[in-house]
């Protein structure tokens, strides 16, 4: 202990115990350490926090708080807002329920007096094409160097004086929260059509697996878009260091080796104009634990995906349980495959021309040749069966057609995904033919398009045709 | 023969889901021939608190990987996990950092 003073409260590494207090330096220090040491988020620049309300990112906006308000010096420099991200319809919330969680977060964010975006997953239905296509990357960031841009910075502040002081209270919230203060209005749900369509979507999907990248896809393009309409050029989010860890083994099982750096970096730059940044890599999910429970970080904890499995619901699950379970007794196993996830470069994702980037992760198609041999069998393997009935010949083929013209704009990792995520319709259409009951060709026309959000299908519609 | 204990036992980050979403029980725990640890307490959350999946909250004898214990608002790790001799009116919380989806 460093102080010699407080009494033990944490462990954290062997022999090396903390008081609260220490505790609380050691951790906030961690975070600026994290930002000073990156020199990527310029001072003045408008960042979007991503909060789900979990742990992790309840702490992200406490530090941003904490760091906004300290002394000069060791001022954090940018503008910050927060977009939450309502997912309860997927994840088996009743309407009074997702009106509950989402008063909540609402009290909570507007606790924090930055401006807020409260966007419902349902929106994501909504989303333009141009979402899947990169942006033009931010000009600030070749010419000015970072020591250069906060120079300029503290030299433009000291001649405002302190004018810019309350410039995150400026901006009412955005989305359902723009209501004035004093009266919170309850919060609106989308059209409950709209929710069973998102329903309608993620029911298609079998696996737990593919369930759980959907909703990540689905999530990140919201929070790419509210960042985007609102001019802000970087994100942040909360992964722990726990969290990379999982999420490199995962993704290396999901066959997104290529991609493990951009998916798990500390900068994630695949779209262009907005950057992902993830400051608290360098957390242990038990610091952030011990971290809100000792300083009292608010958080809104949302159910988990219902499944129906009992144990090994999804490739994350299990290797959630074995990385925690090798770290109870080898302790230092979390941080070993985070350090290694380190030394991986993210050149390998970084396509050269838009054709070469995949439709749903817009990483470089990583495929050439071979993989590509190996794979392609277990995508085609449940057409045949189909398409060996005579009567509905026309829309069968059009479908065989339009599902296989997905596949050369995918990645290795996201036509796995994509397989999932159109398998439940082949699988019932073989089940119907093979009990004799006729099918509407409406059902049989619908195929992988309507198991897919229209903006994925909008785009990929583009690319094929072009 | 030890007197009955009466203690707070607190779930966070998750762990209340599988306890009917009840983040505080104040709970008694009868006599019983030896003193009462953590290790006795879990057995008996287990039999006595925990509705379903016990698999979720526990594993063998302990809690789940991923899941903090912490004694009168210190890690248990520094109060000896399993074998700390619980107290009359001690507080123990359980915060999960499993990741729900």
């Amino acid at each position: 202990m460093k102080c010699r003073k407080g009494s033990a409260v944490l462990i954290i590494r062997v022999g090396d115990p903390f008081c609260r207090n220490c505790f609380r330096e050691y951790f906030m220090h961690k975070f600026r350490a994290m930002l000073g040491k990156n020199r990527i988020i310029f001072p003045g620049e408008k960042v979007l926090l991503a909060v789900s309300g979990g742990p992790a990112s309840s702490a992200m906006l406490r530090q941003v708080q904490e760091g906004l308000s300290r002394e000069t010096a060791k001022k954090l420099r940018f503008i910050p807002s927060v977009i939450y991200v309502d997912e309860g319809a997927v994840r088996g919330q009743s309407p009074a329920q997702r009106e509950q969680s989402l008063a909540c977060m609402e009290t909570l964010l507007q606790a924090t007096g930055f401006p807020y975006y409260l966007v419902h997953l349902e929106q994501a239905l909504e989303l333009p094409a141009s979402i899947l296509r990169p942006g033009p990357a931010t000009p600030s960031e070749p010419g000015v160097s970072y020591k250069e841009a906060v120079e300029g910075f503290i030299q433009q502040q000291r001649q405002k004086g302190y004018g810019d002081k309350d410039s995150g209270t400026s901006l009412p919230g955005a989305g359902s929260g723009e209501s004035p203060e004093g009266a919170p209005a309850a919060p609106r749900l989308p059209a409950a059509a709209l929710t069973q369509e998102l329903l309608k979507l993620f029911e298609a999907v079998q696996t737990m697996t593919a369930k759980e990248e959907l909703l990540q896809m689905l999530r990140t393009h919201l929070i790419l878009q509210t960042a985007r309409t609102k001019g802000y050029t970087k994100v942040m989010t909360g992964e722990t260091c726990t969290r990379v860890a999982i999420k490199l083994l995962t993704n290396l099982a999901l066959g997104r080796g290529a991609f493990l750096a951009v998916d798990t970096g500390f900068k994630d730059n695949r779209h262009g104009d907005v950057m992902v940044v993830r400051p608290l890599r360098e957390y242990m999910a038990k610091e952030i634990a011990f971290y809100n429970h000792f300083f009292d970080v608010p958080t809104v904890i949302a159910p988990p995906l219902p499944t129906k499995r009992r144990d090994k619901p999804s490739f994350r699950h299990v290797v959630e349980s074995f990385l925690l379970g090798l770290q109870k007794d080898f302790p230092s196993t979390i941080s070993t495959v985070y350090r290694t996830g380190e030394k991986l470069s993210a050149d390998r994702a970084k396509p050269s021309c838009e054709a070469e980037r995949c439709l749903l992760c817009l990483c470089a198609l990583d495929l050439d040749g071979e993989e590509e041999l190996a794979l392609e069998p277990t995508l085609i393997i449940d057409e045949p069966e189909l398409e060996r009935n005579g009567c509905c010949q026309d829309p069968l083929a059009a479908w065989a057609e339009r599902k296989s013209a997905y596949i050369p704009l995918l990645c290795y990792g996201c036509r796995l995904t994509f397989k999932e995520l159109v398998r439940l319709l082949v699988w019932s259409g073989v089940f119907s033919l093979g009990t004799g009951v006729p099918i509407p060709t409406a059902l049989l026309l619908q195929g992988p398009v309507t198991t897919l959000p229209p903006y994925v299908r909008a785009e990929a519609q583009r690319r094929i045709h072009r | 023969m030890a007197a009955p204990v009466s203690l707070q036992v607190e779930f966070g980050g998750g762990a209340e889901f599988l306890f009917d979403g009840v983040k505080k029980h104040q709970v008694t725990l009868p006599c019983q021939p030896e003193p009462w640890d953590i290790r006795n307490l879990l057995q008996w959350i287990k039999q006595n608190l925990l509705k379903e999946r016990p698999e979720l909250f526990m594993q063998g004898e302990s809690v789940r990987p991923g899941i903090l214990v912490l004694i009168n608002e210190a890690d248990w790790e520094l109060m000896g996990e399993l074998d700390y001799k619980l107290q009359d009116q001690d507080t123990v919380l359980f915060i999960s950092t499993l990741h729900g989806g």
